[in-house]
């Protein structure tokens, strides 16, 4: 790990007087997959959007690259980038195309050939001058974490990236930004409701609660912490807010 | 403002209507079907009204000059929800873009779509009717440009209010220019409106643009006192729409509304 790449201190973020974000203080280091996890509700949205400048904190600071985000936004958010479930692109463009505007948003050069570059990876190189809406679920996942590489970010936000994927694509997805990871260093805040999946890429997870972390470490550490068996269980006992994991009889 | 980020945005547009023939399409149908419908009640009334001088230069001179300023109105605020619709405009605010680019790139997707549909409009009411709209002379510039100022002023207005309110704001994209239509003298003069109205149809920079534009027609003298007040009132409420914008877009960040307005 390298030198912090985020940096939050006592962000803080209340709507009409509910505290969605309590005075959170974390770091992110250079290279690490930091996990956000928590029950809906938790502030994990609220967060990611605020360290993407998309809501105006209430209080609190944050620094991404060594530079305040609210006077050097401009400069930061073209090293950074995001994707996410709740977001597409427009349907009616092809992927060439669509991609290219993004290209074109992050000012990068030659952007014919980073768009080939990562279609291929991603193995939507065929379906290039598909129109979008003929993709499925899938195929705009993996166009959205296309548009999400594009700049070469040095940050990158995840907010659910696997959640429409089959098994063998999360599993090459996830193995993919592991691999980007390892050779560009690249610094990834990640979100999932897989909570394999999050015991499975994160170096480090922290849980967030009603706005508040309620727990921080390693996903052997968040286990050891709660006493259970996996994430899974974890969640649950954090979810219904008691510290038993049984399950309805209906679900078992 | 990077110059590139604004042409990409204007990109994103032009592959939209490259590849929609329904959004290509309205782009020439309702200028087409105004001027069918208006222009043979033109020439209807006409008949019985032989005392009114240019009567086919004065409807249908207006009818093309206001579509002008719906579609400059259009140009901002249905482009706008283009990105709505699509769920595009997280993905937008994400980037580096600064709103000012965002607005600029609008601005020049309005200019493309009301020089279309006016060109449009001017080629076929000469086709039809014989009315070369071109008579109106070198005024025909400043009256252009002054409507396009206003229906930019409304687009960013509806624009502001569908990013504070979310798509129930949506009807504004259609309705607002239609709002004060009515008391922009389009058709008739402020003179013919009641004496309490007359003082808020001059607050209308339309009002001066349609006023001068019938002064052209019937004497034929530049109407630049028309003008100067039109630029003028123009210049005040496009500043006031882009502050609202800005106002609403600070707003919406600060109560976290920017995933609905991107994402409902």
């Amino acid at each position: 790990m390298g030198h912090p790449v985020v940096q939050v201190d006592h962000l803080t973020k209340s709507f009409n007087g509910f505290v969605a974000v309590n005075d959170l203080s974390f770091s992110i280091e250079e290279g690490e997959i930091l996990g956000l996890l928590g029950p809906n509700g938790a502030g994990k949205t609220t967060l990611i959007q605020m360290l993407l400048g998309l809501i105006t904190p209430t209080a609190g600071e944050i620094r991404i690259l060594g530079l305040d985000l609210k006077r050097r936004r401009e400069e930061i958010l073209s090293q950074v980038n995001f994707s996410s479930t709740y977001i597409s692109m427009p349907t009616s463009l092809t992927l060439r195309e669509n991609l290219t505007v993004f290209a074109k948003l992050y000012g990068i050069k030659n952007p014919e050939r980073r768009i080939d570059e990562l279609l291929d990876i991603f193995e939507i190189k065929r379906l290039k001058n598909t129109i979008t809406r003929h993709l499925s679920s899938g195929q705009l996942t993996r166009l959205s974490l296309v548009k999400a590489l594009l700049n070469r970010p040095k940050v990158l936000f995840l907010d659910e990236p696997t959640a429409s994927l089959d098994p063998d694509i999360a599993d090459k997805t996830r193995r993919l930004l592991r691999a980007i990871r390892d050779q560009s260093r690249l610094t990834l805040l990640y979100t999932s409701h897989n909570m394999k999946e999050m015991e499975e890429i994160s170096d480090r997870i922290l849980f967030l609660h009603q706005g508040r972390f309620l727990a921080s470490g390693t996903p052997a550490e968040i286990l050891s912490l709660f006493a259970e068996r996996n994430l899974e269980d974890v969640f649950l006992k954090v979810a219904r807010g008691n510290r038993t994991t049984d399950r309805p009889k209906d679900q078992v | 403002m990077k110059l590139y980020r604004v042409a990409a945005l204007i990109q994103r547009h032009l592959y939209l209507y490259q590849r929609s023939l329904p959004r290509m399409t309205e782009v020439f149908f309702w200028p087409l079907i105004d001027l069918l419908l208006w222009g043979f009640v033109t020439l209807y009334l006409q008949r019985f009204q032989t005392n009114l001088p240019k009567f086919v230069t004065f409807f249908l001179g207006a009818l093309i000059l206001w579509d002008i300023l719906y579609r400059a109105q259009q140009g901002i605020s249905v482009s706008f929800l283009e990105e709505v619709w699509s769920k595009n405009l997280l993905n937008l605010f994400v980037t580096p873009m600064h709103p000012s680019e965002f607005l600029a790139a609008l601005i020049s997707i309005s200019v493309l779509k009301l020089l279309t549909a006016g060109l449009a409009s001017a080629f076929l009411a000469w086709l039809f009717y014989s009315f070369n709209l071109f008579v109106l002379g070198v005024s025909l510039i400043p009256f252009v440009f002054n409507l396009a100022l206003m229906g930019w002023a409304i687009g960013i207005i509806t624009m502001a209010s569908i990013l504070l309110y979310g798509q129930e704001a949506e009807v504004m994209a259609w309705g607002l220019a239609f709002l004060v239509q009515p008391i922009s003298a389009v058709f008739y003069p402020v003179s013919v409106m009641p004496a309490w109205v007359r003082p808020i149809a001059w607050m209308i920079p339309s009002s001066h643009v349609f006023e001068g534009m019938r002064a052209v027609v019937e004497t034929g003298a530049f109407p630049l006192e028309e003008l100067i007040k039109a630029t003028l009132l123009n210049l005040i409420y496009l500043s006031l729409a882009i502050s609202f914008f800005y106002r609403n877009l600070r707003i919406v960040k600060d109560r976290g509304l920017l995933l609905r307005s991107g994402t409902e």
